[in-house]
This record gives structure tokens, sequence and C-alpha cells, in this order.
């Protein structure tokens, strides 16, 4: 632990640093390489949509040793149409999921696994959801994306600049797709809990993007003034200073959704808990990918063609800074105090 | 830093925020116990039920738009139906936003198909004359005289009707129009014995609320029939205005159930009338309702229907809070591990936000009838990590102060200027992602988007009033309490300095 608070005093002045701007050809290949088999997953495959979607009714019988076999003859005898999906979940039930039916073969299904199993229909968890549920759901869920991208990059426009607001966009969209599109490989179910956690993940990726870009304006608010960086060094380098933080967010923001996940799946089979920690999790792991490898580039790339910019770039080149050996502007601020009068106390205690 | 032991100039402030604090989470405890709110709603996926999500449209040969009058009618109509089913905390609400709101109906234990049938049929509005009213006391009425005209069937049902009892105030919609039929107001305190119908709800074409203010402020509602109605309501008023007591008068029935039975003192032949009468506010708006719901008849499409038996409602409940002590024991660990002393106060806040969620949580149960879900428990648990990364942006901020040479007693002042501003808009960001989430959320996952917003609100104030005072009172403590440099800060401030030259 206290290995990884030395990394981070070596990245904050620039000690240690990882060129993620430099190298922005080597991040936006791999992005690009996701990006295009998400959407080539996407085409051929299609996401799995739960029953929400589609419309149908799903049945749950809690019995020890309910066999999938006893399930499906039971409700094959009610000569519902359409396909049949049975499953164990856990060890103690199984879950009969069914296209929409109306309510008749709705409640001819419930009594046919009540008797099958000899337990009371209201024992049987059930969900049944009409045909034009799901286009209903798609459509709220698309309108919360749009205004969700509006409002944010409206916000962040007028906290931050709006090329900031840009790149934040940018990096979102990047996680949507991916997301979507490990979904759409994989073959998970998507349910509206699902889809409720891709939107929260937009808040998320978002939150590590603004801890970065913070630094970013702070590090480049006077960058024009001097000759010392170009915006891209002084990017790089309020990266590799919130890097450790952008780690510890991450890693805390995990943790609580892992243990949501882990006991979601472990305890309680699929539901709600599942779906939605595992959307989260997949797109927190993106989002802090995107919120150091994606962002910072492209707000540098942007900002980079500035006139203002331009000079300022031709100005430390003529200089012969070379990039690798970047001083941080704010240490250069302090005259001595930083020094070994401070380091020494610090330095022996673990 | 032995140079840096000047008095520090914000001295009373960080404890007196804490002491506002402590007086805060004092004074909501006290008002959860005067309020008896001490138990937190459970939705039903975590203690079992019923829940069944409609969604409005126009009935089959209306035309017209679904409007806001005629979902709030169609609301208190599926109330009127479910509260008959006797079950405590039931719930009936229009849920959504604008025309294309849904209905959704909760009903706890094992009701299952019941409410299910009860809720989706089409009520439906007719006017029919009353042939004879009583009122209902509660005891069967056989002395009753029988009233001619009438089929033995619908006289007996009229004496034995009891309309204090809550399975007669259902109503059904399915009243026939062309039968004469004993049934009873909405009240529960009148039954009556009533004609077929002769004009119905689709003939009106408007109704309104209205004061007449130069006869003493009283309450009317005016309603207005289409051509068909116009002739329907004429006759049907001409013939019984001269009739006797309670001949003369005509039942406005919705659903099965009398909503009023004015009197007609004159025949209205042209479409217009007016029914007076000692009307409140309220009852003269709601009665104005029921005739434009009468306008509009909406079917219901069963968008969603859950039956989660208390078993499995009990699963969810366990599942989730172990998944909340496990993401929480998780956080804290590696808090603990990586910040050491500055852990303690990630604990201490946490502990803090926790509280101020749970009595937020008892008090908005009992004052908005906040229900948690097992989705809401879920973001609730994803909050201890937006609520517990604030506390990281804040600490590594520090961090770089001290990197830059700052004492730790000017570090802990200046990082939170910096770190104030992150937050504030990494917050923001998360608020608006949870208002959106609210308002276009569909069911139960909205209770997600509340506690996702509620929690990172209750973490603004957190870090402001709590983290931020702490850190400041524990940096002045360190310097404070140990002249030398290493003894005493050791202990609580090993994380935040960085160790720059580590032999590992």
């Amino acid at each position: 632990m206290s290995k990884l608070s030395g990394l981070g005093g070596r990245l904050y002045r620039g000690e240690t640093s990882v060129d993620f701007i430099g190298r922005r050809r080597r991040w936006y290949s791999i992005s690009a390489f996701f990006i295009l088999a998400s959407i080539g997953a996407l085409s051929l495959q299609g996401l799995h949509l739960g029953i929400e979607f589609k419309g149908g009714s799903s049945f749950t019988v809690t019995k020890a040793h309910a066999s999938i076999e006893d399930a499906r003859a039971a409700v094959t005898a009610t000569g519902i149409p359409g396909e049949l999906i049975v499953q164990n979940i856990g060890s103690d039930k199984v879950r009969v999921q069914t296209s929409a039916l109306d309510n008749a073969q709705n409640n001819a299904v419930q009594d046919a696994l009540a008797t099958k199993f000899s337990v009371t229909t209201e024992s049987i968890d059930s969900q049944i959801v009409g045909p034009s549920w799901g286009k209903e759901i798609t459509r709220k869920a698309l309108y919360g994306l749009i205004g969700f991208l509006i409002c944010v990059m409206l916000y962040l426009a007028m906290a931050f600049e709006p090329k900031m607001a840009v790149a934040a966009i940018v990096a979102v969209v990047h996680d949507v797709f991916i997301t979507v599109g490990i979904y759409a490989l994989v073959g998970f179910d998507v349910t509206p809990a699902t889809v409720i956690g891709f939107l929260t993940i937009l808040g998320y990726s978002l939150y590590d993007t603004v801890v970065v870009f913070d630094k970013i304006r702070e590090n480049t608010r006077t960058i024009t003034a001097s000759s010392k960086q170009t915006y891209s060094q002084a990017t790089n380098l309020a990266v590799n200073q919130t890097l450790v933080r952008s780690f510890n967010t991450s890693l805390i923001a995990l943790l609580p959704v892992a243990s949501i996940l882990f006991v979601g799946a472990g305890l309680l089979g699929a539901g709600t808990l599942k779906d939605l920690s595992l959307a989260l999790f997949i797109g927190l792991t993106v989002g802090t990918y995107s919120s150091v490898f994606i962002a910072p580039p492209v707000l540098a790339q942007l900002r980079e063609k500035e006139p203002a910019m331009v000079a300022l770039a031709k100005r430390v080149n003529g200089r012969g800074v070379i990039a690798s050996t970047i001083t941080p502007a704010a240490v250069d601020l302090i005259d001595r105090p930083r020094g070994p009068r401070n380091q020494p106390k610090r330095k022996g205690r673990k | 830093m032995s140079t840096t032991n000047k008095p520090v100039k914000t001295t009373a402030r960080p404890a007196r925020s804490l002491a506002i604090l402590g007086l805060v989470l004092i004074a909501m405890t006290g008002l959860v116990f005067v309020q008896g709110a001490t138990a937190v709603r459970l939705g039903l996926d975590l203690r079992g039920g019923t829940s069944v999500t409609l969604q409005p449209r126009i009935a089959p040969g209306e035309n017209g738009k679904v409007t806001n009058e005629a979902i709030d009618q169609a609301v208190s109509i599926i109330r009127q139906r479910v509260n008959s089913l006797g079950v405590a905390e039931s719930e009936v609400a229009a849920q959504g936003s604008g025309t294309n709101r849904q209905i959704v109906i909760s009903v706890p234990g094992d009701t299952g198909r019941r409410v299910v049938e009860l809720v989706g049929q089409t009520a439906e509005l007719r006017f029919r004359q009353v042939l004879a009213s009583a009122v209902s006391t509660g005891a069967a009425d056989p002395k009753a005289t029988p009233t001619a005209g009438v089929s033995a069937e619908v006289n007996a049902k009229f004496a034995a009707l009891d309309c204090t009892k809550l399975a007669n105030l259902q109503g059904t919609g399915t009243d026939a129009p062309t039968d004469a039929i004993a049934v009873c107001d909405r009240a529960g305190t009148t039954k009556y014995i009533l004609a077929p119908a002769e004009v119905l709800g689709r003939q009106i074409s408007k109704a309104s609320a209205g004061i007449d203010t130069q006869g003493g402020s009283a309450w009317y509602v005016s309603l207005t029939f289409n051509g068909e109605g116009t002739k329907a309501f004429g006759a049907l008023t001409t013939r019984v205005t001269t009739l006797a007591e309670p001949l003369n008068q005509v039942a406005i029935v919705l659903d099965g159930l009398v909503v009023s039975s004015p009197r007609i003192t004159e025949p209205i032949p042209s479409g217009n009338a007016q029914i007076t009468g000692s009307f409140t506010q309220l009852e003269a708006q709601d009665l104005a309702n029921v005739l434009k719901y009468g306008a509009l008849p909406l079917a219901f499409d069963r968008g969603e229907v859950q039956q989660i038996s208390p078993t499995l409602g009990a699963d969810q409940l366990n599942a989730g809070l172990i998944a909340g002590g496990l993401g929480l024991g998780l956080v804290l660990l590696y808090s603990m591990l990586y910040y050491r002393g500055l852990g303690f106060v990630t604990v201490g806040s946490l502990a803090v936000a926790g509280s101020l969620v749970y009595l937020l949580f008892l008090l908005l149960g009992k004052w908005i009838g906040f229900t948690l879900t097992l989705a809401g428990i879920a973001g609730a648990i994803v909050a201890i990590g937006v609520t517990a990364d604030s506390f990281i942006v804040y600490f590594e901020r520090v961090r770089d102060e001290l990197r830059e040479g700052r004492t730790l007693r000017t570090a802990v002042e200046s990082g939170w200027v910096r770190a104030r501003h992150t937050i504030l808009v990494a917050d923001f960001v998360s608020i608006i992602a949870a208002v959106l989430l609210y308002f276009f959320a569909v069911g139960g996952v909205r209770g997600f988007a509340f506690t996702l917003g509620l929690t990172t609100l209750v973490d603004l104030i957190v870090v402001f009033v709590f983290t931020k005072p702490l850190v400041t009172i524990l940096a002045r403590m360190n310097f404070y309490s140990s002249g030398h440099r290493f003894s005493g800060l050791s202990a609580k401030s090993t994380g935040t300095l960085p160790v720059v030259k580590e032999a590992q």
C-alpha cells in the first residue's frame, strides 16, 4: 500500500510518467477495435432482451428438487402457444418463461405448475408483461439517455469548458457502446434493471472524468502565460497526477457493486440485483478506462487545434524542452518548502 | 513545520458544524419517535405482494385523448375497487408524467389473481332514474316495500343489500345498461334501485365545476351533452320532473356506484345542465371529473403484473442486506488499509451518512409514503461507493498539497478549496442522472433513482459539515497534542504523507 503512496508522489511530481496523451493512437485503436467488435456483435447477435421488453410471462416455483422436465411437461400440457424457456435457479427453484399470454392462459399455466409441484398458486412468484409494455420502456429509456446527455453536456460546458463537455460525452458514448457490445457478445439478459444500470454508468463514468478534467483545468489555467509546457504535456501531467485518485475512486465504487453482483447472483440467481450490478460492474470498468485513456487525449486534441495552443506548442518546442522531462508548473511555483526540510520526516515512517 | 504552530484562525467553526450536525441528527431521531416512524416501509418485492402496472388507453369505440383528469379519475375508481379488498397498505397511484402516465397498484400479501381481475376493467358512467332509495343501516331490511315495475330478484337484492360492507362498494363496471339494478352509493350510506340507463357517459361533451358568486358563493357543476345526449337527457328530465320523490331523481352511476343523485326540478331540453347542492369546492370538482371521465372511459392494458411470495420477499431483503454489509465492509477495509488514519474519517463519515439516510428513509416513509424496494437497496449500496469517492477526492487533494510542501494544517484547508469544486461538479452530475432516471424509469426501478439521488445529497451534506470539519480538527489536534513532528502525528496521518523514498 505504501508503495502505491510513493508511486502517487512520483506521478505527482512527474518523476514517473505514463504518456497517455502522446500514445493516443494506441488507445484509440484499442477502443476502435472494441467498438467495432461491439457493433459487429450487436448486428450479428443482437441483445438478449428479457420478457419486460418482448412481453411474456415468467413463473418461478420454489420447491426442493423441482425438475425442469416436470415443469416443462406441466406447462406444455396447457397447450399455450409460443416459445418456452425452463431453467433451474439456485438449488430449489425452477423458472418457466413463456411468450405473451392472455389472462386465462396465465392462470392456466400457474394452475398447472401449482398442481404439478403441489404448491399454492400464491406461492408461485410471477411476472406477467403485456406485449406493448416493452415499447413503452424502450422509448422511455431512450428519452432518458438523450435527456441525460444533453443536460450533462450543458452543465459541464458551464462548469468547465465546452470542449471538455464534448470530450466527456465522447467518453460516455464510448462506454455505452462497449458495455452494450459486451452484453450482445456474451448474451447477458437485458432487463429494465440493466437499462437503469446503463444509465447510472453514465453518471459514474462522468464522475471519474470530472476528477481528471478538474485537474487538467487547474494545470492549464495560466498555461499560455509561460512557455514551459504544451497543452498536451500539461494534460498528461494532470492525468498522471490523478491516476492514483482515479484508481482508488474506481476501486471503491466497484467494491459495493461487486458485492451486490456476488450476493445477487449467488443467493438469488437472476433478478434485479444481478442485472443492475452486472451492468454497473462492466460499465464502471469501461468508464474508468475511458476517463484516463479516451477523454483526456480527445480533449487535448481538440484544444491543441486552437491558435493560442498552436503558438504555445511552437514556443515550447522552440525552447527545446523535451517532452519526457516535463517539469510540473505547480512545483516550480514553490521556492523551497517542498524541499528536503519536509521530506526527511515523512521518510522513515511507514 | 515546527515553525508553523501559529494559532488557527477558524478556531470555532469546525466544532460548530459538527455540533450542529449532531443536533440535527438528534432532532431527526426525536422526530422519528414522535411521528412513530420507527420502521422503514418495505416495498412489495421485499415483503411479498402483487403489483399491477396499467397503461390507460381510450376504450374501444371512443375518440379523444387520454387526459390527466381521466387518469386521476381512473385512479380513484381503481382505488375504490382495491380498497374493497380490505387489505391494509394497498396503494394505487399514477406514475410518470403528462398524459402518458401509468397506474401502479400495489397490494401486499397473498391476494394474487383477485387484484389482477379487479383492476383491469373499464369503468362506465351512466345516468339512471332512481326508483327507490333507502338509508343503508347495515342490517338487511326484509320489510322494505317491493318497488313496482322491478323484478323480484332486484327487489330481493335491494332488501338484502348492505352498503356498509366493503365488498358491496367494490364497483365493477359490469352493470348492464339495459337492466334495472340495486346498488350502493360511493359513501356506503344509501342504497338505490335504479331504472335502466337512459343517458350514457360518452354522450357528455363537457363538464366543469364553477362557483356562483351572486348566489352566496355556492359551488355547482355544469355539464353539456352532445346531440344524442341532449335528446336523451331532455326526454328523461321531462318525464321525471313531475313525479314524486324519489322518482324525480336521476342517479349518476360510475363503475356501478352512485356518485350523486340530483333532483330534477324542471325539464332540460337544451343539453346544458347545472347540478347545484351544498357542494364544497372539492366535491364539485370531483363530480365534474367524474362527468368528464364519463365522456371518455378508459380501458387499461395490463403492462406488468408481478406477484412475489413473502418467502421470496424475505430472501431478497436478506440478499440486499448481506450485499450492503459486504460492500460496506470491503470499502471500509480498503480505506483503512490504504488511508490508515484517514480511514477512520471514512468510517465516521460513512456512519454519519448511513444514519442520515436511514433516518430519511424512516421520515420520508411517513411523510411521502417512500417505500424501500430491492432496487432502492441496490441504489443505497452503490451510493456507498459514490460517497466514499468524495472522501478520496478530498484526501488525495490534501496529499497533493502536502507534496507541494504545505503543512498538514494548510494542506487540509487549501486541498479542501480545490476538492470542493470537484466534489460539487461530480455530485451534481450524479444528481442530474438520478433526477432523469426518476422521471424516465418505470415501476420499481424508480426506487433506485430515488435512493441514489437522496444519498448523493446526503453525501454533499456529510462532506461539507462532517468530513471537512473533522479533518480540520484532526489536523489541528495533531499539532497541539504533540510538540514532536513525528510521534503524535504518526497514528493519524501516516496515510496522508507521501513516502517518497520507500525501501520496499
